[in-house]
């Protein structure tokens, strides 16, 4: 079969696979003798299992095994002390409510959903709290330093500023929620070998947790993990859930496959932690800013601490010199977190820009003058020139798409009937990485290039990214040119995370295929052949099939002496309905500063799905959990409002497109996070231009719009 | 596993005979409601009786009525020509409703049978007094940003999550129900009922009844019409709060109104004093806001949902507003 059929160069070299459904997710996979494994929860959000009642599981029909705290199949590392506190099946205790208790594998999926309704589970129940305002407000409640603080110049300078302000933020909890399902099949074999089918963002890292898990060596485990249905992150790590399966099919010597719920999915693969938020700025009369403190709360669990870069954005976005931030960590009763899209950059966006709008408006500037006016132009926090920075340039191109010259600087000046419209923007910036990565490259006789790594395609377009950077050096056309992944044999490759992968992967493509035509190149000039003699000459007239090269790649000084991040630039459009309170999104602008754009529809597509996931941060997306019970209310599709096409616009997606001259030899950054971060900030921005109401708290429902 | 026996009929008739011989059957239409409520656990019918095959489907005009199958698919009614030229206000009502695919499936009965969408009552964990009387209401206290303001009782706060019923309330439906005797009417508005003392029940049909056809009587009102639906997103979401509204107009003066509300009640919510009052009148924004206002007496939040005090007045205004301005 013919894996691709482009019509144009940039297509999704996997696009037919995935619209015909031949692209296969690891749930897809029938292996002989498989068997179901279904997770039974608890009910109660923290305790002891005092009693659990099997029996009944047990008996029912089709049922191969109930597996539990009661009857730990061994995992070597459990069995030791100490390690973590959540180790599935080595623990009675109840961290928080939905936490897996038992699996019940069954002969089928129905069988093992039907057993598992039949376990009981006795507690002995213990006070907890799921509320993150109140835990921050207990005074006995733990706060956790989740990052050192941060000082340059005077603390709180704002305080003291010629114009000031202090405004709080909250963001709720959001949940991934991809398309596609979590889970995974195990099969272990003899002589503790293991292959696992898995949805990751990480093979390597997957197999790595296996093998600490279980001690064995990485090389008896092969992770495969070729299509992924979304991950937005969730996939970074191996959850208990998937030890929870593995341990199902060594103890029962047989394939077992798991799919979590929908429900599941907010209780066993983590979400975006709630976040508070405290920005205080301070400006001349000028416009200058003066002060920035920047403190923030993040959520986590009581089990695991989970910290992420809620208040980086503060310490070098604006020019400033006197700048503070703090964050500390929560622990409630509730699962562990973990990074979503743009993460914690994402959260301290929607704060950070919100404040700099809000002390535009206090000056009376236009919020565009205000960030130029503020515009550093090298790093204050590191003290380095950025390695590559067109902010202003994209600030320009985005106000002339918007139509920013439409918009009144006084808030609710543009009235139409009874929607009002306004606009808004906001900065969003994350790390340009890069990490170290090895890729083989296969060059043959026949005219064509394979190249292989251990990495991830959770959607971006990895593979079409890879197969242009080699197109574009090795000039062999795209349907020439394969690029394999996610299956844990292949060269080794960081897991997909933090919009590195283009430029960890893409620069050990660039230098297999730099060295590919190197060794063509001696080749040639050992068998007196012309220097731009084509390859597969060079090949044949040499008896050679092909060569293989494989290359680690990571950066090098160049990162100790510059500053290097993404930027993007949302613009928003919104009308906002005075008496219903119904806001909606009505145009967007995004321009992406991240260097080369290598791969142009993928890269859109990136921006487009920022842009909407941006929409449901902003206007829709809140797992809402009752307090009294530590358990979710909204954990499904009709409740957990993800945005649908109606609330989505026509995205004008612009790209700055010009190389970084030092990140990697592709001058590509990452801009999986852009696409994302701040979008929320410009949302609630424009929604006060419109109205003059100033929402702090997402999402903006209409509630919150009429309050 | 937890068995039950799937039964297919063609007659209505045959339909009601296994629906009373065993107490714990239930007829199966699309199924978009019954079947997720069978996977969490919240019902367990014995029998499935399915109904999908009795012909039911019609929507036609006899004399001055129009008669619709409770077995027309929801998008079968929204999209006919028939409805959409003499009922529009249904057809708008039914479209807001939902997604295109469960549309597709979704019966009139089954519309009309559907049960709340409260997390409390969907979860098995939680106390619910409609899922199993006597544990309480976990949203009195809890979660009630989706929940009733008018008619809420001490036991339950829910809220009838229909669109389609909004407009069928207003367009004065009568809905005709059989058993193994003979058919009977309910009028739709008397069709569904307040939670009171025995929050399990939705509706006033009786256990061995089943629906037959709607017959909504003939009107002027396919001219000044609105069905505005406020929810949390643009599609695919149940009513903060809707209005369905629909007036005929002689030199500006009202002469015919009907004006009902959804996501507000136990049940489609009528407001009777606000088309007493707008009746004679013209139809003016202060007269709007005025009815609206009529509207509101009694009205009570708990909490989550005291923003509804001030949409559904708001929302009835700009209901009112848009039927008044469509051409
Ligand atoms: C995600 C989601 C979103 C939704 N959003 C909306 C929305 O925004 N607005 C809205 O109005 N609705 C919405 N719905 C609800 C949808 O309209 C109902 O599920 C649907 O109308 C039910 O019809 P059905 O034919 O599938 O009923 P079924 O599920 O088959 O049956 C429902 C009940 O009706 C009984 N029943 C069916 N026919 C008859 C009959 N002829 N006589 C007596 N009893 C009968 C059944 O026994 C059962 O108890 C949504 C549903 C889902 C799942
Ligand atoms: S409002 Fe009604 S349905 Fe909801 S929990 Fe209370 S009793 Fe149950």
């Amino acid at each position: 079969m013919e894996k691709r059929v482009l019509k144009d160069d940039n297509d999704r070299v996997d696009g037919i696979l995935k619209v015909t459904g031949q692209a296969k997710y690891f749930a897809e996979y029938e292996l002989p003798g498989l068997t179901y494994g279904v997770l039974v929860t608890s009910t109660i959000t923290k305790g002891k299992i005092t009693a659990l009642d099997t029996k009944a599981a047990e008996k029912a029909p089709g049922v191969i095994a109930v597996i539990s705290h009661l009857n730990k199949p061994s995992a070597a590392a459990y069995e030791q002390e100490g390690g973590p506190q959540m180790k599935i099946f080595y623990t009675d205790k109840i961290f928080y409510n939905g936490q897996p208790i038992a699996i019940v594998v069954a002969n089928t999926f129905e069988r093992a959903t039907h057993a598992a309704s039949l376990v009981k589970a006795t507690y002995a129940k213990e006070d907890f709290n799921t509320d993150f305002e109140k835990a921050l407000k207990d005074p006995k409640a733990k706060k956790l330093q989740g990052q050192a603080d941060y000082k340059r110049g005077i603390e709180n300078a704002y305080k003291t500023a010629v114009v000031k302000l202090e405004e709080r933020y909250f963001l709720p909890i959001e949940t991934h929620n991809p398309m596609e399902l979590h889970g995974i099949i195990a099969d272990w074999r003899p002589n503790n070998q293991l292959t696992v089918y898995a949805k990751t963002q990480g093979v390597k890292a997957t197999q790595g947790t296996i093998a600490n898990v279980f001690k064995i060596p990485m090389e008896n485990i092969q992770v495969n993990s070729e299509f992924v249905g979304g991950g937005f992150g969730m996939a970074l790590r191996t959850w208990p859930l998937e030890i929870a399966t593995v341990m199902a099919s060594k103890h029962i010597g047989k394939p077992v496959k798991v799919v979590i719920t929908r429900m599941q999915m907010f209780t066993m693969v983590g979400n975006r932690p709630a976040a508070i938020q405290t920005i205080g700025l301070g400006a001349n009369k000028d416009g200058k800013l003066t002060g920035i403190t920047h403190r923030a709360y993040g959520e986590t669990s009581t089990y695991e601490n989970f910290t992420e870069g809620v208040v980086n954005m503060a310490k070098f976005m604006y020019q400033c010199d006197n700048v503070n931030t703090a964050y500390a960590i929560v622990p409630v009763d509730l699962g562990v977190p973990i990074w979503m899209r743009g993460p914690g950059e994402a959260t301290g966006a929607f704060a950070l820009e919100s404040a700099i709008d809000e002390m535009a408006h206090a000056l009376d500037m236009d919020p565009l003058d205000f960030r130029i006016k503020n515009d550093p132009e090298t790093d204050q926090q590191k003290n380095k020139p950025f390695s590559s920075k067109n902010i202003k340039e994209a600030y320009k191109i985005g106000a002339e798409k918007i139509g920013w010259s439409n918009r009144k600087n006084k808030p609710g000046s543009l009235i139409e009937g009874p929607w009002q419209t306004g606009y808004g923007v906001s900065v969003g910036v994350f790390n340009a990485n890069r990490g170290k990565a090895s890729v083989k490259g296969i060059l043959k006789a026949d005219g064509s290039l394979h190249l292989q790594s251990a990495t991830s395609d959770i959607g971006p377009g990895t593979g079409t990214g890879m197969t242009l950077i080699a197109n574009k050096l090795m000039k062999i056309p795209v349907n020439k040119i394969t690029f394999e992944l996610g299956d844990s044999s292949l060269p080794p490759a960081p897991s997909q995370g933090g919009s590195a992968t283009l430029s960890t992967v893409g620069s050990a493509v660039n230098d297999v295929c730099v060295a590919l035509k190197s060794a063509i190149a001696e080749l040639a000039a050992n068998s007196n052949m012309d220097a731009t003699a084509n390859f597969v000459d060079v090949l044949k007239k040499n008896n050679l099939p092909q060569i293989e090269v494989t290359k680690e790649s990571q950066g090098g000084k160049e990162r100790d002496n510059y500053s290097m991040y993404s930027f993007s630039i949302h613009f928003v459009q919104v009308k906002v309905h005075a008496l219903t309170g119904v806001v909606k999104v009505s145009k967007i602008v995004s321009v992406g500063d991240s260097g080369t754009i290598v791969s142009p529809k993928t890269a859109r597509s990136q921006m487009l799905g920022g842009a909407v996931g941006g929409i449901g941060m902003a206007l829709t997306e809140e797992s809402i959990i009752d307090h009294r019970y530590g358990r979710y209310i909204n954990n499904n599709f009709a409740d957990y409002h993800v945005p649908v096409n109606a609330d989505v616009p026509e995205i004008d997606v612009n790209f700055i497109n010009k190389p970084d001259p030092y990140i990697n030899p592709m001058g590509a950054k990452g801009m999986g996070e852009i696409a994302l971060i701040g979008f929320s900030a410009a949302v609630a921005n424009a929604v006060f231009n419109a109205t003059g109401k100033r929402i702090r708290t997402l999402p903006i429902t209409p509630d919150k719009i009429l309050a | 596993m937890i068995n039950f026996q799937y039964l297919r009929t063609t007659t209505a008739k045959s339909a009601i005979a296994l629906l009373v011989k065993d107490k714990n059957a239930k007829f199966l239409a699309g199924g978009t409601n019954l079947i997720d409520l069978m996977k969490r656990g919240v019902t367990a019918p014995e029998k499935l009786i399915d109904i999908n095959h009795v012909p039911l489907k019609q929507i036609e005009q006899i004399g001055n009525k129009i008669h619709i199958g409770a077995l027309a698919s929801n998008s079968a009614v929204a999209d006919s020509a028939l409805i959409k030229e003499k009922l529009p206000l249904l057809s708008w009502a039914l479209q807001a409703g939902a997604s295109a695919q469960l549309r597709n499936v979704a019966t009139v009965g089954g519309n009309m049978m559907q049960r709340t969408r409260c997390s409390y009552f969907y979860d098995t964990e939680m106390p619910c007094n409609k899922r199993q009387p006597g544990t309480g209401c976990g949203a009195m206290e809890g979660f009630n940003r989706m929940h009733a303001i008018f008619g809420a009782s001490e036991k339950c706060i829910a809220v009838h999550p229909s669109d389609m019923c909004v407009a069928l309330t207003a367009l004065d439906a009568e809905v005709v129900v059989a058993n193994a005797k003979g058919e009977r009417k309910i009028p739709f508005k008397d069709f569904h009922r307040l939670a009171g003392d025995t929050p399990q029940l939705d509706n006033n049909l009786k256990a061995d009844e089943m629906i037959i056809r709607l017959e909504i009587p003939m009107n002027n009102l396919a001219k000044n019409y609105h069905y505005l639906k406020v929810r949390d997103r643009a599609s695919y979401a149940f009513a903060l709060v809707s209005v369905a509204a629909a007036f005929e107009l002689s030199n500006n003066k009202i002469t015919d109104i009907r004006l009902a509300m959804g996501g507000v009640a136990h049940k489609p919510w009528r407001l009777t004093a606000s088309e007493n009052f707008l009746k004679g009148k013209e139809a003016t924004l202060s007269n709007f806001e005025e009815a609206a206002q009529l509207a509101m007496k009694d009205a009570k939040g708990f909490g989550g949902n005291d923003f509804k005090l001030k949409l559904a007045p708001n929302t009835i205004i700009e209901g009112l507003n848009l039927a008044k301005s469509k051409v």
